[in-house]
């Protein structure tokens, strides 16, 4: 794992998540520095999603600690035990980290900038007026400007998932979580995605991204983590992960993805 | 045929005291709807209240009033509290009965409204920051209640009928005032039908209304 002088944005310390007896993630450590984009790959089931869940706590891990920017995150110490944060506490916590589903989860009874604006007017108290200028503006940046009074059911997929990630946006996220963003598009759909998330990475934004696109993740990560039933396997720059696999779990994945798209 | 005959020349009359009934009849129901559908919200969001407790006692208010006939549940409030003291009129005590019954139905109809709201929903509200009120206020709620539109509606419809119940606690409403006036005119068919009429009348723009309102909600509510 790589080294950092300055402490890792991200820092997820022995995490583990089960649900009743089914154990999803056994035992996780990893970190992510500021403005580094790391793909999550793996096949279904492997605890990808779930991970990206532990992270701002929409799961809360059954062991083990995350920690954004050094501090703990959705918990309290005290006298050396954790406890859970109260919900306003943590929605404040949240409300720094942005996440994008695969399911888009729009809220179909506003309006696309009503959408992209509700975070910063009900979480940050911004005025409507302000709030709706930062939501026109980033509506223009996934290249939805004109689609700002359109409800979320007469758009298209890619068109939901970019106001999906102008919503999470707008809330001035120091990190951002996508959870197999492109999944549900229909394939001729994906690119513009694609394309919005690319643009995110070359500003800079620090990402953690679950994905199946493996050109993607190659083209865009700093680092790709592969996991299998609920481990972290190998963790790789992405030239060496893809093209020089070590474990021989990753290669059989690898072999078997890869080999499923005729044309590469 | 004298009967008839009577009737047509009393019809007039018989239909001013009936209709001016008849507003007593929907402050019985706009009130009860009122009443119905400010408590039921409350008490669909204390089920779901991280207090045990709480969520128990509004579980067994929603049962205890499915359980009780609404007619026992008005002469229990206008003559058992009459008794120990409190006494309120008639029209008061149909508006609050039908409001407290009402409420347990509206709950189950609320609640269900914001249990077909996908999860996925209130997650997108925590993920941008949202406690989970504000979530249930700005994300939920409008989703559910609008869900819950075409059911309410319904209910609406019914209450309107049931209010004739009201004439037990003899609260002025159309069914009571009817009956009155068969006691001085002996008329009870062409009365009685007259009455029916004027259910009709006020039922069928509701019904519309709520036909309107389900073709309405069926649209627009998922992305």
């Amino acid at each position: 794992m790589q080294t950092t002088a300055t402490a890792p944005l991200v820092q997820l310390t022995g995490v583990c998540k089960a649900f009743g007896p089914l154990r999803v993630l056994e035992d996780i450590d990893l970190d992510v520095a500021r403005g580094e984009k790391v793909c999550l790959i793996g096949p279904s089931g492997s605890g990808k999603t779930t991970l990206l869940r532990c992270v701002n706590h929409l799961e809360q891990p059954t062991a083990g600690h995350v920690y954004v920017e050094g501090k703990l995150f959705g918990e309290r110490q005290v006298n050396g035990r954790y406890l859970p944060l109260r919900d306003a506490e943590l929605a404040r916590m949240r409300s720094t980290i942005g996440m994008v589903f695969q399911t888009f989860n729009l809220f179909p009874h506003l309006t696309a900038l009503q959408n992209v604006s509700i975070g910063p007017v009900k979480v940050l108290r911004q005025s409507r007026g302000e709030a709706e200028a930062l939501g026109l503006e980033l509506l223009a940046k996934v290249g939805l400007a004109e689609k700002r009074n359109v409800y979320p059911e007469q758009l298209s997929g890619g068109q939901r998932q970019r106001v999906a990630i102008a919503r999470a946006l707008a809330m001035r996220p120091r990190l951002m979580l996508f959870d197999e963003a492109t999944s549900a598009l229909d394939p001729e759909l994906v690119g513009e995605v694609l394309n919005v998330m690319r643009q995110l990475a070359i500003e800079g934004m620090t990402m953690l991204i679950v994905t199946h696109e493996m050109g993607f993740a190659e083209e865009i990560s700093d680092r790709v983590v592969f996991m299998d039933k609920g481990r972290i396997v190998e963790v790789n720059r992405p030239h060496e992960l893809f093209r020089r696999p070590q474990h021989a779990r990753t290669q059989s994945f690898l072999s078997a993805v890869l080999q499923k798209k005729p044309f590469q | 045929m004298t009967a008839w005959r009577h009737f047509f020349a009393i019809l007039p009359e018989c239909l001013l005291i009936l209709l001016r009934a008849a507003v007593t009849t929907i402050e019985i129901t706009l009130g009860g709807l009122l009443v119905a559908l400010v408590l039921g919200l409350a008490i669909a969001l204390l089920r779901r209240s991280s207090s045990r407790g709480v969520a128990v006692i509004a579980a067994a208010y929603v049962e205890v009033f499915r359980c009780v006939p609404v007619l026992t549940q008005l002469f229990v409030i206008y003559f058992g509290l009459g008794q120990i003291g409190f006494r309120i009129s008639p029209l008061p005590a149909a508006i609050v009965g039908f409001g407290l019954n009402g409420a347990a139905y509206l709950a189950e109809i609320y609640r269900s409204g914001i249990e077909s709201v996908p999860r996925g929903q209130a997650e997108a509200g925590s993920a941008i920051g949202m406690t989970k009120r504000q979530a249930m206020i700005w994300v939920i709620l409008p989703q559910a209640i609008r869900i819950s539109l075409p059911p309410i509606g319904n209910y609406g419809v019914g209450l309107l009928k049931d209010s004739s119940i009201a004439v037990a606690i003899a609260a002025p409403e159309i069914t009571f005032a009817a009956t009155n006036l068969i006691n001085q005119t002996y008329l009870s068919t062409q009365i009685y039908l007259l009455m029916a009429l004027l259910y009709i009348a006020m039922s069928l723009p509701l019904s519309h209304l709520v036909r309107r309102l389900e073709r309405r909600s069926s649209r627009g509510v998922r992305a």
